[in-house]
């Protein structure tokens, strides 16, 4: 009930997470360093033909399939475009 | 034996449960009529026959094995209590670099013919123990318990695992406290499957009967206690049944499911 009221996440729920943002790095052997300097990059490309949103942009990498194993991993962007034509 | 399994119990992060659950497991079937012997690969630092009670009869060991200083049944031996169940001790004044990958087959490859399951008990870590005792398993049990740098090294364990070409590996959770999941402070078995992606082969209680059993060198397989009825249908789904989970297991007991009924309402 307390936790309904104040909305703090319980360490169980901060594991979790922590664990999957880190296993991430892990699987693709990728520091999460690498992963935001990724995300720079990809923003100031797609930034010279569109405005987009810089800092609601999300990148992972996903090994998709069946749980979460034994696929080659992929890169996923989502950029917010704020104009498409700039 | 044609169809003999060899398993190889590993974990990556030291401390987890790797030699309890080795011993309780090779009890286990022993106790269902398979011939099992258990190997302790962890040259150097070897504790198997403590956790089995059987640490004041090593004349033998499988460097000396390895070394051709004996030959294999002169290592093995018998267990106090349950009939068909062997345990060849690892050595403890010498490293790792005794034995070689190549070796451990050959010597797995020998006890094969004679045992229904072999055992192995890997050491810590992602080095030549490790490599030596997967060299010659064909399935693997990753435990873990439900903590950050347990699962995340059990994680690393998996990819080096599926990268040696395993094609079973299954997961055991090892000391999960339900009062603390029940309030949120530790990840829950699901929470902990959800993350590492691998079938579930057993959830372990933290029961303070371990440290006791350890103490008198006896597994607690099979007693009445959290652990060893939670041990007893691992070992049950070792050999391919399909058992559900225990209450306890699941975390659902009958009281949280009387006040889920309130909180769904």
């Amino acid at each position: 009930m307390t936790r309904f009221f104040f909305r703090r996440k319980s360490s169980r729920e901060v594991a979790r997470d922590r664990l999957k943002i880190l296993l991430i790095s892990d699987r693709v052997n990728c520091s999460p360093e690498m992963i935001s300097l990724i995300k720079q990059d990809i923003a100031r490309v797609i930034s010279k033909y569109m405005k987009i949103d810089a800092a609601n942009m999300e990148i992972e990498i996903n090994t998709k399939g069946k749980g979460n194993r034994g696929k080659t991993p992929s890169l996923y962007a989502n950029i917010p475009i704020l104009d498409l034509h700039k | 034996m044609s169809n003999s399994e060899v398993i190889v119990v590993t974990s990556g992060k030291g401390g987890v449960g790797k030699t309890t659950t080795t011993a309780n497991v090779g009890t286990g079937l022993a106790r269902l009529g398979k011939k099992v012997c258990l190997i302790d690969t962890d040259i150097g630092l070897r504790n198997l026959d403590v956790v089995m009670g059987l640490e004041n009869r090593i004349v033998y060991n499988l460097v000396d094995v390895v070394e051709g200083n004996c030959r294999i049944k002169q290592a093995l031996i018998r267990d106090k209590r349950n009939p068909g169940l062997y345990l060849m001790p690892s050595a403890q004044t010498r490293d790792k670099s005794a034995v070689s990958p190549g070796q451990m087959i050959k010597v797995i490859e020998h006890l094969k013919e004679q045992f229904d399951y072999v055992l192995l008990d890997c050491p810590a870590g992602i080095e030549q123990g490790f490599q030596n005792a997967i060299a010659g398993a064909d399935r693997a049990l990753v435990v873990t318990t439900p903590e950050v740098s347990a699962i995340r090294d059990a994680d690393r364990i998996i990819g080096l695992l599926e990268a040696n070409g395993f094609q079973r590996i299954d997961l055991v959770i090892n000391r999960l406290r339900m009062d603390m999941v029940k309030r949120g402070d530790m990840m829950s078995a699901s929470d902990v499957v959800d993350i590492l992606a691998i079938p579930l082969i057993g959830i372990v209680p933290d029961d303070e009967n371990v440290v006791v059993s350890t103490n008198q060198g006896e597994p607690l397989v099979g007693n009445d206690t959290p652990a060893g009825k939670a041990y007893a249908n691992v070992v049950r789904r070792v050999m391919g049944e399909e058992l559900p989970f225990l209450n306890f297991e699941r975390g659902i007991s009958f009281w949280t499911r009387v006040t889920g009924i309130f909180h769904k309402a």
